[in-house]
């Protein structure tokens, strides 16, 4: 049988494995009536469990685990998403009992400790952007925007601005920023970049007007590279009348050298799982906490930490856009956040983000022959984009370029992001990689730029060494198999 | 083989052409409109499309519909300005035949035109190359 054969991968599913009857714990002999239930509460007839023994299961998700891909494993380029190394020493901290094992319904009295961990997470973030004023209970980058936004919304309304309906975003910027926006009842009107890749600021200019609320930049820029005329920018919008909210997804590359809050940021939102080494890409949850300057302070969600008379305490500021979770936010994801910036300190975070910043201009410097840059090779900061469209005027594009890395045991970058470059492939190295590595991934992709030219076929085809080999992506958008049914009736064929 | 001049010289040239990749096929005062080829190798396999109803005005140069293909969603513009008379239930059914065919029976919508002067803000094919010949 395939499945002794340690080469092989057992594919077989759980539901597949299950076997009538089999079982891994024995329940004990109801001590209560029998009650058949209210067939209304129903939701469907056919609720199909797996049946197995415990040591099934066991291997089963051990296989799975096995199969996983993670920055502990391997290196992980993958543009926008600052996929750094999270240090144990978070995850020690986080399981304390003090922090794992305390409840939110819990008084304020009982729980000084978390709380205080909270306030100087707050504290020290604020000190981080330049933007004092922090609400830490967002779950996600996302929800983090959406925030802000909701904030931005609540002070125009409070100053009787209504008329404020217009959101700014750059046509470079992430998908969730038009997301957010329309989601928080912003219309939005597209900025377009310059022919560098910066805000074309003259057309900025004639778009701020009295109906705009906020406009929206992610700096440094996703195409990485920091906007040079980023105080004419905020002082733009300023003088129409908005606010200038600061998609944080790049902040690996501005710590301790300059803070959102001075260049003329209003409102931002910082991903923990990105710049603070919390864990993300499936291993989170996330968090994003939102961060505004003073006059705004009053509109943050509800609750943040204060600290009245020596005591801290969970409060609702004057005029809150109101709860946005349950509770304050992901408390283990806020201790791990804490413990790293603890860990660093002041002199650590500056030398995170020049690190960070020298280790993607040496991957660029070292592959501009080999892939273009699309914006003439300026400097990049902590993260760098190649266009693939020399490999596309032979055939091979961005995805098998992608596709061929995953052989040599590295993680994809970033693909077709930011959609104003063609063919993209957004590599973000992070600190945390030895110049052994890059040397490595360097040399692979010089490799795979020869493939491109000499054997095209070998990346068109790839990957070839892991257990799925190339997926059908299109047909499963097209035609996708969301559920298992008995017999495989709808199972795809296997390659 | 350079890929860029075959792909310019596929836009047939009796065709007008949008600055947004969409193209438009003039007979009498109908209008097939579909997307470039420029445009589907660009987006890659198309796996959903939204399509004005029969019976729907269009703008030109206004949203008239959504294409999502495995890498990105983008919006379709509608070249000219009128009323949808037929659309393709085959593309909407199967949207891979656009990537297959996007000149042919790839095709979109059918529009009664409102103001056939429109078609004067339109490109030509040689127009279209020039556009499309450096990438983006």
């Amino acid at each position: 049988m395939s499945q002794f054969t340690p080469s092989t991968v057992e594919r077989r599913l759980l539901m597949d494995r299950s076997v009538p009857g089999r079982r891994s714990v024995r329940m004990p002999a109801p001590d209560v009536p029998r009650a058949p239930l209210p067939a209304e509460s129903m939701l469907r007839k056919d609720l199909q469990l797996p049946e197995l023994s415990e040591l099934e299961i066991v291997r089963y998700f051990t296989l799975l685990s096995q199969l996983n891909f993670s920055i502990d494993t391997n290196f992980y380029p993958l543009g926008s998403c600052t996929m750094k190394y999270n240090p144990k020493l978070n995850d020690e901290m986080a399981s304390l009992p003090g922090m794992a094992e305390i409840h939110p319904h819990q008084p304020d009295s009982s729980v000084q400790g978390a709380l205080r961990l909270m306030y100087e997470l707050q504290e020290v973030l604020g000190e981080i952007t330049g933007l004092p004023c922090v609400c830490l209970s967002p779950l996600a980058g996302a929800q983090g925007e959406y925030a802000g936004l909701l904030v931005a919304r609540g002070y125009h309304r409070y100053k009787r601005d209504g008329d404020r309906k217009v959101a700014l975003i750059p046509d470079s910027a992430h998908g969730t920023n038009p997301a957010s926006a329309s989601m928080a009842g912003f219309e939005v009107v597209t900025v377009p970049s310059d022919r560098q890749g910066n805000v074309d600021v003259e057309a900025l200019k004639k778009l701020a007007d009295r109906r705009t609320a906020v406009f929206m930049l992610t700096l440094p820029s996703t195409v990485g590279l920091f906007e040079p005329r980023i105080l004419e920018i905020t002082r733009a919008i300023h003088e129409a009348g908005g606010l200038v909210y600061a998609d944080g997804a790049n902040l690996n590359a501005l710590l301790g050298l300059t803070r959102l809050g001075d260049l003329g940021f209003d409102i931002a939102h910082s991903n923990l799982h990105k710049t603070f080494s919390t864990p993300h890409g499936g291993g989170g949850p996330g968090a994003g906490p939102v961060l505004v300057k003073a006059e705004l302070a009053d509109f943050l969600p509800t609750p943040v930490v204060a600290r009245v008379d020596n005591e801290y305490r969970l409060v609702a500021p004057k005029n809150s856009v109101g709860r946005l979770s349950g509770f304050h936010g992901s408390f283990g994801i806020l201790v791990r956040a804490y413990t790293y910036i603890r860990m660093m300190g002041l002199e650590g975070m500056r030398q995170i983000s020049e690190n960070a910043i020298i280790n993607a201009n040496y991957v660029q410097s070292k592959l501009k022959a080999d892939y273009d840059l699309p914006f003439g090779g300026r400097y990049s900061m902590h993260e760098v984009v190649f266009s693939a469209r020399r490999q596309k005027a032979v055939g091979v594009s961005a995805l098998d370029v992608a596709k061929r890395l995953i052989d040599h045991g590295v993680h994809p970058p970033t693909m077709y992001f930011p959609l104003i470059v063609p063919e993209a492939l957004m590599v973000e190295p992070t600190e945390t990689e030895t110049k052994e590595t890059l040397d490595g991934f360097i040399e692979v992709m010089k490799k795979i730029a020869r493939e491109a030219e000499e054997k095209p076929e070998v990346l068109k085809s790839a990957p070839h060494d892991t257990p799925n080999t190339r997926l059908d992506e299109a047909s499963a958008a097209r035609k996708p198999y969301l559920r298992w049914q008995r017999n495989g009736a709808a199972a795809p064929a296997q390659p | 083989m350079n890929a860029k001049n075959a792909m310019a010289s596929n836009n047939p040239r009796e065709l007008k052409y949008s600055a947004e990749h969409e193209w438009t096929r003039l007979q009498g005062e109908t209008a097939t409109i579909g997307i470039t080829h420029f445009a589907q190798d660009s987006l890659g396999d198309i796996v959903y499309l939204s399509l004005p109803a029969v019976g729907a005005s269009v703008k030109q140069f206004q949203k008239m519909g959504e294409v999502e293909s495995v890498k990105a969603v983008n919006d379709i513009y509608s070249p000219v300005s009128g009323k949808v008379v037929e659309r393709n239930e085959n593309a909407l059914k199967s949207p891979e035949i656009i990537n297959k065919e996007p000149f042919g029976n790839g095709w979109l919508v059918k529009v009664q035109l409102s103001d056939p002067s429109e078609m004067g803000k339109l490109l030509d094919a040689a127009s279209y190359d020039k556009l499309t010949a450096g990438g983006h």
